[in-house]
């Protein structure tokens, strides 16, 4: 089949081909991206497959002119959205800590551990605005224009959610001077 | 230099590396001269590496087989007689979801007018938007069919709402039962693929109501009478989100019905 010169030019195209070439390597960064918003690895698995259905459906009829990437993004984020609403109805998140993974992921030494969980309990208790923006921009890589876009505010609420959500997160994770903190469930006192 | 001063957001920005050459140049510049800003970003730096390495397990896990493209692309062109078979399994479930509801909640007195209304458009919602294969009987290309034949059995002329200056298309719809009879549901998407379902009958009650929420789930709806017919817009978003269109689609039917 051949493509026309129109979608030929458009870098990101709308064959089923563009879609394996360009959503594929995505995968594995929308899981990533829909556990920390979900916490629960089948809950965030599941909210995927709900966004890979649709990326599947709308593709070729994308109009937009983001790129892959941040379309997909968009999508996930806002199935991701309406589930936390759902949930928020229902109960209690659970908190982003997974015994299997976080011992799989425990590097040679424990001090690492510990940081890596004080940062993920930092990034629970941001507000749930300021942590989109932050994992779109510093771990998705998203634009900062991609990011408005994705979320529906404008540039500079971007910027500023970002701004706090990095002040917050630098005031939580604070090592202290005299060497790493030896019982983390001890809560620094602001 | 230019002459425009290096602001917080330069900082950020040039911590995600956002900003054009030249604007990079001048804030390392700045952050040269100013070694406490110099200490913020790199703190800013270190905390983005450490975040993408604490999340990094989350992302390298073996991907599950429910998440492999190839084969949901594949699953999406199955032959067509198994769209009967999830029409069928539909059918089934819709009516053993109805059955259940009915037994389970038995003395709690049956929902009426804009109550009704709302619970059919959100049961129809259920049903249908989250179809992909044939959410709609008629496509948005038969419009003047689809109005054809919902207003031939609904007995009065039906219009659709035109709500793609909202940036959601018009797709098409279907006549659905519903406990108060015949009603027509249209839905419309957006880019995203985000659906909206209008589920629209008449009212035995023929006095006017305002606009009212309902909500039921993740699925909220606003449903309003308008001589004689009920209307109920729903959607899996926000109520914020989804007043405006409410709002919308019921200018739109004003209008037409001044004219």
């Amino acid at each position: 089949m051949a493509a026309s010169p129109a979608a030929a030019a458009d870098a990101s195209g709308r064959t089923t081909e563009d879609m394996m070439r360009l959503v594929e390597p995505l995968i594995p960064a929308l899981r990533r991206y829909a556990r920390t918003l979900l916490r629960d690895r089948a809950n965030a698995d599941d909210l995927v497959q709900d966004c890979l259905e649709r990326v599947v459906t709308y593709w070729h009829q994308r109009r937009s002119t983001a790129t892959a990437r941040a379309w997909v993004f968009t999508i996930l984020h806002n199935l991701a959205m309406s589930r936390l609403r759902q949930g928020a109805r229902r109960g209690f998140p659970v908190p982003l800590e997974d015994v299997e993974e976080a011992a799989m992921a425990l590097p040679p030494d424990q001090d690492h551990g510990l940081r890596r969980q004080e940062l993920l309990r930092a990034l629970d208790c941001l507000p749930e605005e300021q942590r989109s923006v932050l994992l779109l921009v510093s771990v998705e890589d998203l634009s900062y224009a991609e990011t408005a876009a994705a979320l529906d505010i404008p540039l500079g609420t971007v910027m500023s959610r970002l701004a706090r959500a990095r002040e917050k997160l630098l005031r939580e994770t604070e090592v202290n001077p005299a060497g790493p903190t030896p019982r983390p469930s001890l809560r620094r006192v602001k | 230099m230019s002459d425009r001063p290096i602001t917080e957001e330069d900082l950020h920005a040039y911590v995600d590396d956002d900003l054009d050459a030249f604007r990079r140049s001048e804030v390392e510049a700045y952050l040269a001269q100013h070694p406490d800003a110099a200490s913020r970003v790199s703190a800013f730096a270190e905390q983005r590496q450490a975040l993408r390495s604490a999340l990094a397990p989350f992302a390298e896990a073996p991907v599950p087989p429910e998440l492999d493209l190839a084969r949901i692309i594949a699953a999406r062109r199955r032959p067509a007689r198994s769209i009967w078979r999830s029409a069928a399994a539909a059918v089934v479930l819709f009516a053993a979801g109805a059955a259940g509801g009915w037994f389970m909640h038995p003395p709690a007195e049956p929902a009426s007018g804009i109550a009704a209304l709302a619970q059919e458009a959100a049961a129809n919602y259920a049903v249908y938007a989250p179809d992909y294969m044939h959410p709609v009987e008629l496509r948005a290309a038969d419009r003047g069919e689809l109005l054809r034949w919902v207003s031939q059995r609904l007995h009065r002329p039906i219009a659709a709402p035109d709500l793609s200056q909202s940036g959601y298309r018009f797709m098409g719809g279907r006549l659905v039962a519903t406990a108060h009879g015949p009603a027509a549901l249209f839905l419309y998407d957006d880019d995203h693929g985000t659906r909206l379902a209008m589920l629209i009958r008449p009212m035995a009650d023929q006095r006017n109501t305002p606009m009212s929420l309902h909500a039921q789930g993740p699925v909220s709806g606003f449903a309003w009478a308008d001589r004689g017919l009920g209307y109920s817009l729903v959607a899996d978003a926000s109520p914020q989100t989804l007043n405006p269109l409410a709002d919308e689609a019921r200018r739109q039917i004003d209008s037409k019905a001044a004219s």
